[in-house]
């Protein structure tokens, strides 16, 4: 599959889209970018008058970026199979520094193992700078029919 | 039942451990327990199950005899299996 197929795969849209694009993708690994818009609806409330992205979406992003597109990658590109659905199962994440609106962040996930339809990757999100923003592990089901 | 069957439950019941907040259920753990009806284990959980599983009897689980591993006797059986064809004769 390439860049562009997994992205028309993606099951979300705007408010809830959080990838602009891919890097790069392999059996192993991913990176992607996105920029988080700085009139997205949550900051009016997180925090009154002092914006910051909550750590759920920070999280969100990792997972859209790092495990759901390379789920979909993988089972898009497995012999018998259609680019599948992935349910998100459990997260570990450390928050190291605040993403405010309008930063652009890049995600880079690696795969620990991809069996029985589980998929379990370490994830990382950095700054324009460079820095570290968050990191940890995220992990999924990969399936054939949403919310199942 | 044969003491190696209740050392499997034994071992099982180790693992199973970091994984339900049942704990009622996994004291009484024997082979018609159900890891998802019985402890409350969600599908990625049972997949950890069956690599700490592969782990800890050295043995190599294939999808199909994953899809079997929904109660303890199952998986005992799959282990058996595994078990027995790992031997050289």
């Amino acid at each position: 599959m390439t860049k562009q197929e997994i992205l028309s795969h993606l099951p979300y849209s705007k408010p809830f889209l959080f990838v602009d694009e891919l890097q790069h993708i392999d059996e192993n690994s991913v990176s992607g970018s996105y920029t988080f818009d700085k009139d997205l609806d949550f900051y009016k409330g997180h925090f009154k008058d002092n914006p910051v992205t909550p750590g759920v979406i920070l999280t969100e992003t990792m997972a859209q970026i790092g495990l759901v597109c390379l789920g979909i990658f993988l089972s898009g590109s497995a012999a018998s199979g259609l680019p599948g659905h992935v349910m998100l199962t459990a997260t570990a994440i450390d928050f190291m520094k605040p993403v405010f609106p309008g930063e652009k962040v890049s995600v880079t996930a690696e795969k620990v193992y991809f069996r029985f339809k589980k998929l379990h990757c370490n994830v990382q999100m950095s700054n324009e700078a460079g820095e570290v923003v968050c990191k940890g592990t995220i992990s999924g089901m990969v399936t054939n029919k949403m919310n199942a | 039942m044969t003491i190696a069957r209740q050392e499997m439950i034994n071992q099982l019941k180790l693992i199973v451990d970091a994984y339900t907040e049942n704990k009622t259920a996994l004291e009484q753990i024997n082979e018609q327990t159900d890891f998802i009806k019985d402890l409350n284990i969600n599908s990625a959980n049972l997949v950890d199950i069956v690599l700490d599983v592969e782990q800890a009897f050295d043995i190599e689980i294939d999808n199909t005899s994953m899809e079997r591993m929904l109660t303890v006797g199952a998986s005992i059986a799959v282990i058996e299996e595994k078990l027995a064809a790992k031997k050289p004769d």
